[in-house]
């Protein structure tokens, strides 16, 4: 099991951001993909390998959001192609055009001094 | 062991002053004056109280809160906290404790001032490393994408989510208590400001300040008591996630455990029932709870309500009250939800009365589409 006076699930995901990967781990006991990143899988198992994901995923749901005073904001959830879905959003197209069913991929946001950096998608072209 | 069909029953309700509240009025005044307003309903007194239960977003130690206000040493307490379904909750684990002679009169409470101190301020959010960075209006986001969903994979219209507000509006105009006062089209739902796609404003509940109470007794003392007893055929509570990432399917809620377990120990089906009380913090939530808890086939809610379905003269009564869209909402709703559904089996709702009222399924739904939890009441005839 990972010791957590060492390395956390989370401080982990963000070394691998700083990279510029979309870290995600694997129970191996079962061959699950697990996300949220975590120090004991779902059900229990503690044979836990992290994995970085291709970054190919699809549009499983997808709101815009109208902050009173900004431009519209797209949010979505993202199903990833190695088994495990996300939330994020869909950047470089109009947030209302934005569907069920689009194929993105993945591109690292920057963050900020607060903020560290985070997974956004682009549009990858066509639909599933 | 489990829990026994109609072994006790509620024996008083109330809400507190509902609406917009006076300045500097707390959570716990709410609590208190629907506490007292509820124990006058059955005619009971605060020292008779021995169980507490209450949960409050502006309130973490709830249970204590209400006991240092009121004076009361309970034998038994119960704060759980899982949103807006606490309270059906609340009641399955006052089943448990009177059942079990842990206590004998039991009250649940609740209260709320969101729209005195703001949302913001009434519930503030938990940070979440995976979602608080995109921004979700939440929980109106997450809502909203599961309508999204609802729409793609079986063909939902727009025009039936605002039937679900418009038959909430017509509700409400036959409740003197409801909040909202003037008739609502399907134009003026789809029209109103855009808040998360695909929902406006009126989509969404109300934002109000309340609270409420309900006080739970053994069967057999209820019927020495002031009201008709209002028995608690059935209980199921189920919770199915936290954020909105990790719903395993956003068409498909945990109301799909909660009401078939409380079907069985009612010893019920959908048919039977003569009213319902769902949830209804978006328009999403009723075709979502119709369908899961058995009223219609998985994907049909959309054309279920359509045509004025589940307004007044409709096929089905759903949310007597007006709902949290057009009478009520404090944040959390789960208890006004109960209620009404209490009203209906004694017969007391006056112009928006269900005839024949005999079984009635209060359904509560916390967090975002998170906890599920179903409680079926019957009048005597039921037992």
């Amino acid at each position: 099991m990972v010791d957590l006076t060492k390395a956390s699930p989370l401080g982990t995901y963000y070394e691998h951001c700083k990279r510029g990967e979309l870290a995600y781990q694997v129970n191996r006991d079962d061959g699950n993909a697990v996300f949220f990143p975590r120090a004991v899988a779902p059900g229990g198992g503690t044979n836990l390998e992290w994995r970085v994901s291709k970054g190919l995923g699809t549009v499983y749901s997808t709101t815009v959001v109208y902050y009173r005073n900004e431009p519209p904001l797209n949010v979505a959830l993202i199903d990833l192609d190695e088994g495990f879905r996300l939330m994020s959003r869909i950047e470089d197209i109009d947030p209302t055009h934005v569907k069920i069913g689009m194929r993105v991929k993945v591109r690292m946001h920057p963050g900020d001094e607060k903020q560290p950096p985070y997974p956004v998608f682009t549009s990858a072209g066509g639909a599933k | 062991m489990s829990l026994k069909r109609g072994s006790i029953a509620v024996a008083g309700v109330a809400e507190s002053d509902l609406g917009q509240v006076a300045p500097h009025t707390s959570p716990i005044d709410l609590m208190a004056q629907a506490s007292l307003r509820a124990l006058d309903d059955c005619g009971l007194k605060v020292s008779d109280v021995d169980g507490v239960l209450a949960a409050a977003t502006q309130a973490r130690y709830a249970p204590g809160q209400i006991c240092e206000y009121l004076g009361i040493k309970p034998k038994y307490f119960d704060g759980t906290m899982i949103g807006g379904s606490s309270f059906m909750t609340h009641v399955a684990h006052a089943q448990a404790a009177i059942e079990t002679g842990m206590c004998e009169v039991a009250l649940i409470a609740y209260g709320s001032t969101q729209r005195t101190v703001s949302r913001a301020a009434a519930s503030p959010r938990e940070y979440n490393p995976f979602e608080t960075q995109y921004r979700p209006l939440l929980p109106i986001s997450a809502y909203a994408m599961a309508a999204a969903r609802h729409m793609h994979e079986y063909g939902t219209t727009r025009e039936q989510l605002a039937e679900v507000a418009v038959a909430a509006r017509q509700w409400a105009l036959l409740n003197p208590k409801a909040w909202e006062k003037e008739p609502l089209t399907i134009e003026q739902v789809i029209k109103a400001r855009m808040v998360s796609h695909p929902f406006t404003v009126r989509d969404c509940c109300l934002v109000l300040d309340g609270g409420g109470a309900m006080i739970l007794v053994s069967a057999k003392r209820a019927k020495t008591l002031k009201k008709p007893p209002v028995y608690v055929l059935g209980v199921g509570e189920t919770m199915s996630h936290v954020s909105i990432s990790n719903m395993p399917d956003l068409t498909v809620s945990a109301a799909s455990e909660s009401g078939p377990k409380a079907f069985r120990m009612a010893r019920l089906k959908p048919a039977d029932v003569d009213m319902l009380s769902l949830y209804d913090a978006f328009t999403i939530n009723p075709i979502l709870f119709l369908e899961d808890l058995g009223f219609c086939p998985k994907g049909e809610g959309g054309r279920f309500v359509s045509g004025g379905a589940i307004a007044p003269g409709g096929k089905l009564a759903v949310n007597t009250s007006g709902g949290g869209l057009s009478y009520c909402h404090p944040g959390m709703y789960g208890l006004l939800v109960m209620i009404e559904a209490v009203r209906q089996v004694r017969g007391e709702c006056g112009k928006r009365q269900v005839k024949d009222c005999e079984v009635a399924l209060a359904h509560g739904n916390g967090g975002v589409l998170s906890t599920q939890c179903t409680v079926i009441f019957g009048s005597d005839k039921t037992l």
